[in-house]
């Protein structure tokens, strides 16, 4: 391993473990145990990004999930995956990535001219530039701007990868495993809990892992496998490693997704899920997310080589990287003293620290002065040189106020590495998307958690707490807590781990370092928004122009809503909102934190809800013989019902009109099982069919069948059917396929919220029985071969007649009822001997030349005889009168739901649309269903429309084309001509009454 | 995603209840003698406020029951769930519900 | 209806494979998912809280009428399982359901009561096995650890997109899945490729 910026030891990276992979088409080497930014840091790699906007030169800001510019595009064909952070990818072996928006490369992009044009790019841009004229949007603006601006490609490939989705409960569930995190999940766990602790690294430590402080006189590295190893001992236990808390819902539902493989080459753990959507409701949350390091704003604050003072510490500690040769930091608070401390141990050069405060004497100065390094109080970096990496830094001396720079004279130091700290804000994501409320702390300069609206504590950094003994302290704490909350304690309470910090001066916010120029004027930028490229003076324009609040201006600027969500900008673009405004910084407040915390890609969301598990496929018994006969069928609902049964060589209309004419001139079988079936049972089950169907019940004869329509209480259709009378207690009512459960539902609502006092029972017996419609003049010969013992004649089983018969050696229940126009026998028999029914009746009938047919034909042939479909001839605005069907609506009953609407001014309007035929003029001509209906032929628009096609077929009996419509004033039509203005024509129809075929009904009763 | 409290099978997600809008409308005994404006009112009009619901659910892929539930309509807290026969306590359940504290799984009683 | 024919019942799922296994794991046991042969299945509604339905039905049923929510009541030949606070599924030995109907039927006069036969209703799937809870949790929104289900326990609840009773015999765990008749493929589709995970091969059909 020959990295150039390695350091000699340390870290936790495995140096005898070589992995190689490639950047930007270049084979470099990396270790196990590097991030892509590692490594690539390692091998001297800074520039690996252009900006969103400007195309300019970007490098790594962070180490971690907070990463707002080393976006990167990962893999290829169907594995790859865009703006990801180069900071969060574990490197594998064979790994590939590329840089985005850059073009050709991302040395030389031909983008960057539009740093050049930066002055229209101002905040709002697209608002302002490209508004006129309009016609332009879409043809020139839109498609120009997304070339220009953008982040990573979408794979064009399907994806490749499992995903899967896990639901589970848990006690305390613990997001974030550093110092807080892992002492809140052990005291949790030691009390018998069942916890779930969840981290989005690699490896438990959290802040640990980088300070590499010591607990409990231990090293840090020792400490976190000590606290990993008791935890392993606890009975209730589950620690998801490369797991992020991506939502915070209602009632304490967490979204976790955890990255599986990610860390493993492409296609190596095939059975596995890649990544894995865990669904988990707690009874208590403990956050223990940490918090982020904020940049500071100054002129050119964007070039390769600037980073967070806490992720170069990072980088050296962590990952034995040294970012830089020779190093300047420049900070408002503490904690870069620290990191310049590591950096001058890890071999870095620090040129100077330079502090934005006026006097510095705290043990952490103490200690770096002492080793030598230079600290610039006062003083703040102005400007920075470097094109595709840092050169050098110019610093000035701050006037009292820190509003401005003090003379014209500018000290130049010469550094490859900037490292800068701004503070730190708590990672409050998670607890803001809980509703949580928060509180802007003055003295840390930041927005921490104030009043919990769900069943959470905070800890630690989190929670504005950021010394480690706190962090450690409040962990235990939270952690004991939650576990008490929800029910348990420990024997032996977990002691708090011992640590020790260095006492910290407070920070001096300064939220936009002056120059000898005013902000926005010169050429310098100072970038807030890293990777929107949204800049102190775009929000200072915004501001001026109007856009005031938070909200305004995030839309406005589009600042905090890139991939990263402006974890890094958010709180300094508020303070500058703020600072103009001269408003105090809580005034102003936050943007509403939404899901996720970090992209969640679309795979893991649908999980395995793709293919053929993408939504049920429901299937009748006798499913598996249409599918063996060539049957093509439709989707009902979830129902795969056959379409029709083409033979070789039909078209669909062949084959339709095949069905049909066999049905009407011999015999056709039909798979009703997916027809809604309620058993209904009760002394007072006839009061309830008559509160709820328009017609009357009471007087139905056991045996007998009856048709009924049901309508809401505003008097619209929802469903029809045929119910029989069983016994003098016992019905058994049919739904339409799609609204069984809908129907049985609508029941239970009346019997359990309105009639408790009704004695009536209601089970869905749709599945257990399988049907066969079998109908046409030679249906009772059919029939008879299957039960040769039951009388059918029309004397002993009449039309809307039912029997209990053995069918092909099978207790069925046999309806005589009709969908059809034809003599027709609905055979039931349970599910389980479905398919055996079929057969038999397929071997019984192939004498009488039996005839498969599937729903188009059921269609054409109910159409023919003027029978409604609901959800066809019905869209919830049509009444029972409205289909021309008064003769369902019982005049004698004093109420049923929907009776008083059919009063109502709307609903007795004469002209309602109404159901009627139309018979083309052209008799070859078939209207498009949902065709307009208007009453003259042309004229001028627009015409008004009188209605629509809802119905149309071609009908083989009738030797030409039919339809039904709905048309306002129908009813008062017939005879009259109207036109349903097409695309390419105008079709002449006859209106007519809606039944085509047989009106007087013989061939029902024959 | 609401946990809620079946008042017969315990707590189940969300996804196993249907909304059935708001509860204690109690259908006319007679709607014949009602004019069109109060038919209208009892067809149409719905409260929605800013605060306590009460509404009815169904446990539609559970028991099949119907029941109540007071519901805050701002933070999703259920305060209270009871079976549909069950009068409302009014004001008492307003009065709690300002503003609504971290309870155990968002549910009281 | 007498004289019927004795006939042999299809299964929902026998399309497919008519069973689906894991070879042993890890932790030392195969994980198991058959189609068993359709119990009888009867729906019975009535008052379990008025003494003389408790007594009809108790004797008819050895006893059994389980008043707790979501619990069990087995003995040889018979399981009931709660549905909700008026509802039940007794489980009988396939072909059994009609007399055991007959007897309830019998037993249950004059009390507002209901006895529905609906053995065609529902699939029976077996999972069983060390990883059976974890395919589970895959897609049932239920807490199905040890402290929040146990042998004894069912529910009606939802796996993936479809409705099932979930039943769980024993601490295996084998759990009975009940979805109806007509998702049966889907779910067993759906479990069998969620088992994939744990090296799920079909092992016949």
């Amino acid at each position: 391993m020959s990295n150039s910026h390695r350091t000699a030891s340390g870290g936790r990276i495995d140096r005898t473990r070589s992995v190689t992979f490639t950047f930007n088409g270049k084979s470099y080497q990396g270790c196990a145990g590097d991030t892509l930014a590692s490594a690539l840091l390692a091998n001297g790699v800074h520039l690996v990004a252009r900006s969103f906007k400007y195309h300019r030169p970007r490098g790594i800001l962070s180490a971690g999930s907070e990463e707002p510019s080393a976006l990167i595009q990962l893999e290829r064909g169907g594995h790859t995956e865009p703006n990801l952070r180069a900071t969060q990818i574990e490197l594998y072996e064979g790994l590939s990535a590329a840089s985005q928006n850059a073009w050709p490369n991302v040395n030389f992009d031909v983008g960057a001219v539009n740093g050049l044009l930066s002055k229209i790019f101002v905040a709002g841009f697209y608002y302002k530039t490209f508004m006129h004229p309009q016609s332009l949007w879409m043809k020139l603006y839109e498609p120009l701007i997304r070339h220009a601006a953008g982040l990573g490609k979408a794979p064009k490939e399907p994806d490749p990868d499992r995903y899967d989705k896990m639901h589970v409960h848990c006690d305390v569930l613990v997001v974030g495993a550093g110092p807080a995190g892992l002492t809140a999940a052990l005291a949790a766990a030691r009390t018998g809990a069942r916890v779930i602790l969840a981290d989005e690294q690699n490896e438990l430590g959290g802040s640990l892992l980088t300070s590499g402080e010591t607990v409990d006189g231990l090293p840090a590295a020792s400490w976190i496998a000590k606290i990993e190893a008791e935890l392993a001992a606890c009975p209730e236990i589950r620690v998801l490693r490369r797991t992020t808390a991506a939502g915070y819902y209602d009632h304490n539902h967490l979204t976790l997704t955890e990255r599986r493989t990610d860390h493993l080459p492409r296609g190596a753990a095939p059975h596995l899920s890649r990544q894995r959507l865990w669904n988990v409701r707690a009874k208590r949350v403990v956050l223990a997310t940490g918090g982020h390091e904020r940049p500071l704003v100054f002129a050119d604050n964007d070039r390769p080589g600037i980073m967070l003072a806490g992720a170069v510490r990072t980088y050296v500690n962590r990952y034995g990287v040294t970012p830089g040769k020779r190093a300047v930091l420049l900070t408002n608070n503490d904690s870069a003293y620290a990191a310049a401390l590591d950096m001058q141990a890890a071999g870095i050069a620090i040129a100077a620290i330079v502090d934005v405060r006026t006097a510095v004497n705290g043990p952490l100065a103490a200690k770096a002065r002492a080793a030598g390094i230079t600290v610039l109080e006062n003083r703040a970096v102005v400007a920075t040189e470097g094109g595709k990496r840092l050169t050098s830094v110019d610093v000035m001396p701050l006037a009292a106020d820190g509003g401005g720079v003090v003379g014209m004279a500018r000290t130049s130091i010469a550094c490859d590495l900037l490292a800068m700290s701004g503070g730190w804000n708590p990672a409050v994501h998670l607890y803001s998307q809980s509703t949580g409320k928060l509180r802007y702390d003055e003295a840390a300069a930041c927005f921490v958690p104030h009043k919990a609206t769900q069943a959470l504590h905070c800890a630690g950094t989190c929670n504005g707490r950021f010394a480690l003994p706190d962090c450690l302290a409040e962990g235990v704490a939270a952690g004991t807590e939650a576990a008490r909350e929800a029910g348990f304690t420990a024997d032996a309470p977990l002691p708090v781990p011992r640590a020790e910090a260095d006492a910290e001066e407070p920070l001096r916010p300064l939220w936009v370092v002056p120059s000898t120029q005013l902000v926005g004027r010169g050429s310098g930028k100072h970038f807030v928004d890293f990777q929107n490229d949204v800049t102190a003076a775009d929000v200072l324009l915004a501001s001026r122009e109007g856009y005031q609040s938070v909200e305004h201006l995030k839309r406005y600027t589009t600042m905090g809503m890139g991939t990263d969500q402006g974890k890094t900008s958010n709180v300094n673009a508020l303070a500058i909102l703020a600072q103009s405004l001269s408003a105090p910084i809580p005034q102003v407040g936050t943007t509403t934190f939404r899901p996720p915390y970090t992209p969640v890609v679309f795979g893991a969301l649908a999980g395995r809800d793709v293919g053929e598990l993408a939504d049920p496929a429901r299937v009748t018994p006798m499913h598996r013989w249409h599918v063996e006969n060539g049957a093509v069928f439709e989707d009902v609902g979830q129902w795969k019902r056959p379409w029709y049964f083409p033979r070789a060589g039909e078209s669909m209309h062949d084959a339709v009109n095949r069905e049909c004419r066999a049905v009407r001139n011999g015999v056709g079988v039909l798979d009703a099982s997916t027809l809604g079936k309620i058993d209904i049972q009760g002394p007072d089950a006839a009061i309830l069919l008559n509160r709820m169907y328009t017609n009357a019940w009471s007087k139905l004869d056991v045996g007998r069948c009856r048709y009924g329509v049901m309508c809401k209480e505003e008097g619209m259709v929802i469903d029809d059917g045929v119910t029989t009378r069983l016994g003098p207690n016992h019905f058994l009512m049919t739904t339409t396929t799609s609204n069984a459960a809908k129907v049985l539902d609508w029941l239970e609502e009346y019997l359990q919220t309105e009639w408790p006092d009704l004695r009536v029972h209601l089970t869905s017996v749709t599945e257990h029985w399988s049907t066969a419609s079998i109908a046409g003049p030679k249906a009772r010969d059919v029939v008879a071969a299957l039960a040769p013992d039951l009388d059918l004649s029309a004397d002993a089983f009449p039309f809307m007649a039912m029997k209990e018969a053995v069918v092909a050696g099978v207790p069925a229940r046999i309806f005589r009822i009709s969908f059809t126009g034809e003599l027709s026998y609905e055979i039931n028999v349970p599910a389980y001997h479905g398919l055996r029914l079929w057969t038999e009746i397929m071997k019984a009938g192939a004498p009488h030349g039996v005839t498969p047919y599937g729903t188009e034909t059921m269609h054409v042939l109910r159409a023919e005889k003027g029978y409604i479909i609901v959800g066809q001839e019905t869209d919830g605005t049509v009444t029972p009168q409205d289909l021309g069907m008064d003769w369902i609506v019982s005049k004698q009953k004093a109420d049923f739901v929907g009776k008083r609407s059919f009063t109502r001014q709307d609903t007795s309007r004469a002209d309602r649309k109404q159901l009627v035929g139309l018979l083309t003029q052209d008799p070859t001509m078939v209207l498009p269903e949902g065709a307009q209906i208007t009453a003259q032929a042309g004229g001028t628009v627009p015409i008004p429309m009188l209605g629509y096609v809802t119905s149309s077929y071609w009908s083989e009996t009738m030797g030409r084309s039919i339809a039904l419509a709905l048309i306002a004033g129908g009813s008062r039509m017939i005879g009259q001509t109207v036109h349903a203005p097409l695309a390419d024509k105008n079709v002449a129809c006859a209106v007519v009454k809606p039944v085509f075929y047989d009106p007087e009904g013989v061939r029902l009763h024959g | 995603m609401l946990l809620i409290h079946c008042p017969w099978c315990g707590p189940r997600d969300e996804i196993e209840f249907a909304y059935g809008g708001e509860a204690h409308r109690v259908r006319p005994a007679d709607p014949s003698a009602l004019s069109d404006a109060e038919w209208a009112d009892f067809l149409f009009l719905r409260a929605n406020p800013k605060g306590v619901h009460r509404e009815r659910w169904v446990h539609a892929h559970g028991c099949r029951r119907w029941f109540n539930v007071e519901r805050h309509t701002v933070t999703h807290e259920i305060l209270r769930v009871y079976p549909p026969g069950a009068a409302a306590e009014p004001d008492a359940a307003v009065a709690e519900a300002q503003p609504p504290q971290a309870s155990q799984q968002g549910v009281r009683s | 209806m007498a004289n019927a024919v004795d006939l042999p019942r299809v299964g929902a799922v026998a399309r497919f494979a008519s069973a689906f296994a894991v070879p042993p794991d890890r932790a030392g046991g195969a994980l198991t998912l058959v189609e068993m042969i359709p119990p009888g299945q009867i729906n019975l509604r009535c008052d379990g809280h008025d003494p003389r339905a408790a007594r009809a039905v108790g004797g008819v049923l050895q006893g059994l009428l389980p008043v707790n929510a979501n619990t069990v009541q087995s003995a040889a030949d018979v399981t009931v399982l709660w549905l909700g606070p008026d509802e039940w599924l007794i489980l009988t030995a396939p072909g059994q359901e009609g007399a055991v109907m007959a007897q309830l039927r019998e037993a249950l006069t004059g009390l507002h009561a209901a006895v529905t036969d609906v053995t065609g209703n529902r699939a029976l799937l077996r999972l069983s096995g060390p990883s059976a809870r974890e395919t589970l949790q895959k897609g049932c929104t239920l807490d199905l650890h040890p402290r929040g289900f146990r042998p004894g326990q069912c529910a009606q609840t939802v796996l993936a997109r479809a409705g099932i009773i979930l039943h769980q015999r024993d601490d295996a765990p084998t759990y009975d899945i009940l979805p109806r008749r007509s998702f049966a493929e889907y779910v067993w589709l759906w479990l069998s490729d969620a088992m994939a995970e744990y090296n799920g091969r079909a092992i016949s059909g």
